[in-house]
C-alpha cells in the first residue's frame, strides 16, 4: 500500500480497489501452482525411472504374474491419482503447517500444542453438525444450505481454535517469555497432553463417546469422473471426491488470504516487524503482545479450519486425532525452512506428495516386503537426508522475512 | 450404594441358604454357582445367563434329584469386572457344596477368576468367552461351548470361497488380535484357491488413499480387514468412494453399530459388507425353539445373546456331575472327578449344538455366524440377518 494510492481522487469504491496489492494476491497462488506442478513432476519422474529399471527385473514379472500388467504401465496409470491424492493430503499439511511457521516466526519457539489446536477445530466443527443432524437440519438440506452449514462449520472450527489458541498463548507462553527456551517448549507439550485430555474427558462426560463422527449430508461424497483406464484386466477409474476440492480450494483461499495479510497489510507489517526484533518493535509503537496474540489467533484460525477440513475428508475422528497431522505439519514445516511461511507450503506439498507417492508405489517396487505401511519412514528418511544438506531447509536462507 | 448393598445382601442370603441346607440334609446338597454382570450396562446379557442356567437346572436336574441330591442354584453378580469376579470366586470355592460354575460374560473377568477356580480343581463351564487365552492355559477344569477369536480367519476364508470370491486383499491393523485373524484368512484362502493380491498392515486412521491405490490396482472380488471398525469402516468408505463395488469383510471386531455409522450408505453398495462373529441370537440354533418358549413363559421376556448358552452350561455341568456322580457309589464326587468327567463328556447334545470338549477344554465343533450389514441405520443394527453358518474345529 502506498501512499500515493491513499490520496487518489475518484470515488471510494474504486479508490479501495485500487489500494489492493494485485501482486501479493497472486503471489502465493502462483507459488502453489509451481510447487504443485514441480513436486509432481520431479517425483512422477524419479518413479517412471524406477519403474523402467525394475521392469525387466524380477518385480516386473512378478507384477505381470498378478495383474497381467507390466510395471511402468502399471505405475503410468496410477500416476494421475496419486498426485490428486497427494496434492490433497499436502494443502492440508501446509495449512497445518503455517501455524507452526508463524509461532516460530514471531517467537521463535515450537507450539507443540498446534496439534492440540488443530484437534478441537476439528471436533468443534464437527460437533456442530451432529447437533444440527440430530435437530433434522441435514437429511433434507438443499445444496445451497449444505454447502452454508459447511462454511457454518469452518468457521466455528476456526473461531474456537483461535481463540484457544490466544489462551493458550496468554496462560502458558506469555509469563515464559523470558525464560530459556526449553522452558516455554516444555510448555507447550505440556498444553498439548493437557489439551487432549480435556476433549476426552469432554467428549466423555457429554456424549461418552470416543470416536466421533463426520455426518452425511450434502454432495461431499460424491465423486468426479475424470477418466477411465484399460489397465490389464481391469479399469482404473481416475477421479477426483468433491470434498477433496473442497479441501484443496478452501486450504489455497486461506493461505492466500494470508500471505496478503502478512504482505500487504499493515497488520503484517507490524507481524513481520515483531519477528525481526522484538525491542525495536516496540519502540516504533507496535503492542508487541498484541501482535503476538494476533499471530497465534491467525494461526489457530488456519489450524482448526484445517481441523474441520480433515474430519470432512476422512469421516471419523477422536481425541488424540491431532497427533499425526500435527507431526506431519511440524515435519512439512522444518523441511520447508522453520519460520518461512513459503516454506511451509512447499514442505506441506512437498510432505503431501511424498508419503503419498511412497505408500502408492512401495509395495509394488519391494514385491510387498515393504508396504504402504513404511510411507512415514520414507518420508521422513527424506526430511534427514535434507536435513543433513541444507539444515535450514529447502526455502530457509534464500528469504529474509520471516513470518 | 444400594447395588453395593445388594450384593452384600445376596452374598448374605446364600450364605444363609448354605448353612440352613447344611443342617437338613447334611452331604446330599449340590450347588451350581454361575457368575455373570447381574447389575450395570451389561447385566441385559448377564441376567440371561443366570435365568438360562437357572431354567437347565429346573428341566434337566431330574436324574440327579432321583439319586437322592437336592440342588441349589448360588448365582453371583461379577459387575463385568475383574476384582468382583475374582472375589465372588474366592467366595465360591470356600463353599464345599459348589461343585461347578457356569460363568462369565466377560473374557477379562473369567480370566482371572478362572485362576482361583483352577487352584481349587473346581471346574467352570463358560458359555461366552472368546479370547484364545481362557483354553490356551491347559487348564483342566476350564471348559467353554463358543468358538474362539483366532478361528475367525478361517471363518472369514470359507464364507469368501463360498461366495465364489476368486481374488482378495488382505488389510490388518497390526494388532496381536488383527493381524492373527488376517493371518489365518490368508492361509486359509490360498487352500481355497483364492488369489491374495496383497497383504498389508497399517496403523493409519484417516487417510487411506496410498493404500487404496494397489488395492484399486487389483480390483479384487473382495477386502478383507482383520481388525477393529475405527479403521476398518473408514476404509471401506473411501474404497466405495473410488469406485470399488467388491465385497468387504471382516471380523467380529466390525461388530458395533458405530461401524455403520462411520460407513453409510456406502457400505451397502456393491456386493456388500458383512462380518464374522463367534454368537448368534438364540433363534438360529436349530435346537432352541422350545428353550425359547420356556423362557418366555417363565421369565416373561425373549431371551438375550448366550442365554442358550447358560442353558447348555448348566446342562453340562449337570451332566457331568451325574456322571462322576455314579462313579463314586451315588455320593457327592469330588471337584476334580466333575472336572474330569465334562472333559470326558462325548457328543453331548445341548440345544446349541452336540458338545465334545478336547484337551484344553475348547468344544471340537463350534459355531460361527457371518452376518450382513443390512442397514444404514446406526439403530438397526442388531438386526442385522445371519447369512452363513460355519462349523470349525479349533486350531491345533
Amino acid at each position: 500500500m502506498e501512499v500515493r494510492e491513499i490520496f487518489l481522487s475518484g470515488p471510494p469504491m474504486k479508490r479501495y480497489l485500487k489500494s489492493i496489492n494485485l501482486r501479493e494476491l497472486l503471489r502465493p497462488l502462483g507459488q502453489m501452482l509451481l510447487f504443485s506442478v514441480g513436486s509432481t513432476v520431479i517425483l512422477s519422474a524419479i518413479v517412471l525411472v524406477l519403474a523402467l529399471i525394475l521392469d525387466k527385473t524380477v518385480v516386473g514379472q512378478t507384477l505381470f504374474e498378478r495383474l497381467n500388467v507390466s510395471l511402468f504401465t502399471y505405475t503410468l496409470v496410477n500416476l494421475p491419482q496419486v498426485a490428486i491424492d497427494g496434492l490433497t493430503i499436502g494443502f492440508v499439511y501446509a495449512a497445518i503447517a503455517l501455524g507452526y511457521t508463524m509461532v516460530y516466526g514471531v517467537l521463535e519457539f515450537i507450539n507443540f500444542a498446534h496439534s492440540e489446536i488443530f484437534a478441537v477445530g476439528a471436533f468443534v466443527g464437527v460437533e456442530i453438525l451432529i447437533a444440527l443432524e440430530k435437530y433434522g437440519a441435514l437429511s433434507g438440506a438443499s445444496l445451497f444450505m449444505a454447502y452454508a452449514y459447511l462454511v457454518l462449520a469452518i468457521i466455528a472450527g476456526m473461531l474456537a481454535a483461535g481463540g484457544l489458541a490466544v489462551a493458550v498463548e496468554r496462560v502458558a507462553y506469555r509469563p515464559l517469555r523470558h525464560a530459556s527456551r526449553l522452558v516455554p517448549l516444555i510448555s507447550a507439550i505440556g498444553v498439548s497432553f493437557l489439551l487432549q485430555d480435556m476433549i476426552r474427558l469432554t467428549e466423555s462426560l457429554t456424549t461418552g463417546q470416543f470416536n466421533r463422527i463426520f455426518p452425511t449430508f450434502g454432495n461431499f461424497d460424491h465423486r468426479i469422473i475424470l477418466g477411465r483406464m484399460t489397465m490389464g484386466a481391469t479399469n482404473i477409474t481416475l477421479g477426483v471426491s468433491i470434498k477433496s476440492i473442497i479441501v484443496i480450494v478452501s486450504a489455497v483461499l486461506m493461505l492466500m488470504g494470508l500471505n496478503y495479510m502478512v504482505n500487504a497489510t499493515k497488520i503484517g507489517k507490524a507481524i513481520r516487524a515483531v519477528a525481526q526484533d522484538h525491542p525495536t518493535a516496540s519502540l516504533m509503537g507496535i503492542d508487541v503482545n498484541r501482535i503476538i496474540s494476533l499471530t497465534f489467533l491467525v494461526g489457530g484460525m488456519l489450524g482448526g479450519a484445517a481441523g474441520v477440513l480433515y474430519a470432512l475428508k476422512f469421516t471419523r475422528i477422536d481425541p488424540f486425532v491431532g497427533f499425526f497431522p500435527g507431526l506431519k505439519a511440524f515435519t512439512a514445516a522444518v523441511l520447508g525452512g522453520i519460520g518461512n511461511m513459503t516454506g511451509a507450503l512447499l514442505g506441506g506439498i512437498v510432505l503431501g506428495m511424498l508419503e503419498t507417492y511412497a505408500g502408492s508405489f512401495m509395495g509394488v517396487f519391494t514385491m510387498g516386503a515393504a508396504g504402504t505401511e513404511y510411507k512415514d519412514i520414507f518420508a521422513f528418511s527424506i526430511l534427514i537426508l535434507v536435513l543433513i544438506f541444507r539444515p535450514q531447509g529447502l526455502m530457509g536462507a534464500n528469504v529474509a522475512q520471516k513470518a | 450404594m444400594t447395588k453395593r448393598l445388594l450384593v452384600v445382601l445376596s452374598l448374605l442370603l446364600t450364605a444363609g441358604m448354605a448353612i440352613g441346607s447344611q443342617v437338613s440334609a447334611a452331604d446330599k446338597v449340590i450347588k451350581i454357582a454361575t457368575q455373570s454382570p447381574l447389575s450395570g450396562d451389561q447385566s441385559a446379557v448377564g441376567v440371561d445367563i443366570k435365568r438360562g442356567a437357572e431354567l437347565a437346572l429346573e428341566q434337566l436336574g431330574g436324574p440327579l434329584t432321583k439319586m437322592g441330591f437336592k440342588l441349589e442354584l448360588a448365582p453371583f453378580d461379577d459387575q463385568a469386572n475383574p476384582d468382583t469376579g475374582v472375589a465372588n470366586a474366592k467366595r465360591i470355592v470356600s463353599d464345599p457344596a459348589i461343585l461347578a460354575v457356569v460363568g462369565h460374560f466377560n473374557s477379562g473377568v473369567q480370566i482371572p477368576s478362572s485362576e482361583v477356580y483352577h487352584t481349587s480343581g473346581l471346574v467352570n463351564v463358560s458359555p461366552a468367552n472368546t479370547n484364545p487365552k481362557v483354553t490356551t492355559r491347559g487348564y483342566l477344569e476350564v471348559d467353554r461351548i463358543v468358538g474362539r477369536d483366532d478361528v475367525q480367519g478361517v471363518v472369514g476364508a470359507d464364507f469368501a470361497a463360498a461366495h465364489k470370491v476368486k481374488s482378495v486383499f488382505v488389510v490388518h491393523d497390526k494388532t496381536a488380535y488383527g493381524q492373527g485373524i488376517a493371518e489365518f484368512f490368508k492361509q486359509r484362502a490360498q487352500e481355497k484357491g483364492m488369489k491374495v493380491l496383497g497383504f498389508e498392515g497399517t496403523e493409519e486412521k484417516a487417510n487411506f488413499d496410498s493404500l487404496l491405490s494397489p488395492i484399486l490396482a487389483g480390483n479384487p472380488d473382495l477386502v478383507y480387514f482383520g481388525g477393529m471398525y475405527p479403521q476398518a469402516s473408514v476404509l471401506f468408505k473411501q474404497a466405495r468412494e473410488r469406485g470399488y463395488l467388491g465385497m468387504f469383510l471382516s471380523d467380529d471386531g466390525y461388530d458395533s453399530a458405530d461401524a455403520v455409522k462411520i460407513g453409510g450408505q456406502s457400505l451397502l453398495e456393491g456386493t456388500g459388507t458383512f462380518y464374522s462373529t463367534v454368537s448368534g441370537p438364540a433363534a438360529v440354533y436349530p435346537g432352541t425353539k422350545k428353550f425359547i418358549e420356556d423362557f418366555k413363559a417363565k421369565f416373561n421376556a425373549a431371551p438375550q445373546p448366550f442365554a442358550a448358552q447358560g442353558y447348555d452350561s448348566m446342562g453340562i455341568s449337570l451332566k457331568a456331575i451325574e456322571d462322576a456322580a455314579k462313579a463314586n457309589h451315588n455320593k457327592i464326587p469330588t471337584r476334580e472327578a466333575v472336572a474330569k468327567a465334562v472333559r470326558a463328556l462325548n457328543d453331548y447334545h445341548g440345544i446349541t449344538g452336540n458338545f465334545t470338549f478336547n484337551g484344553i477344554g475348547d468344544p471340537t465343533i463350534a459355531k460361527y455366524f457371518v452376518m450382513k450389514v443390512n442397514s444404514a441405520d446406526p439403530a438397526k443394527w442388531n438386526d442385522n440377518p445371519v447369512v452363513q453358518t460355519l462349523d470349525i474345529a479349533p486350531p491345533k
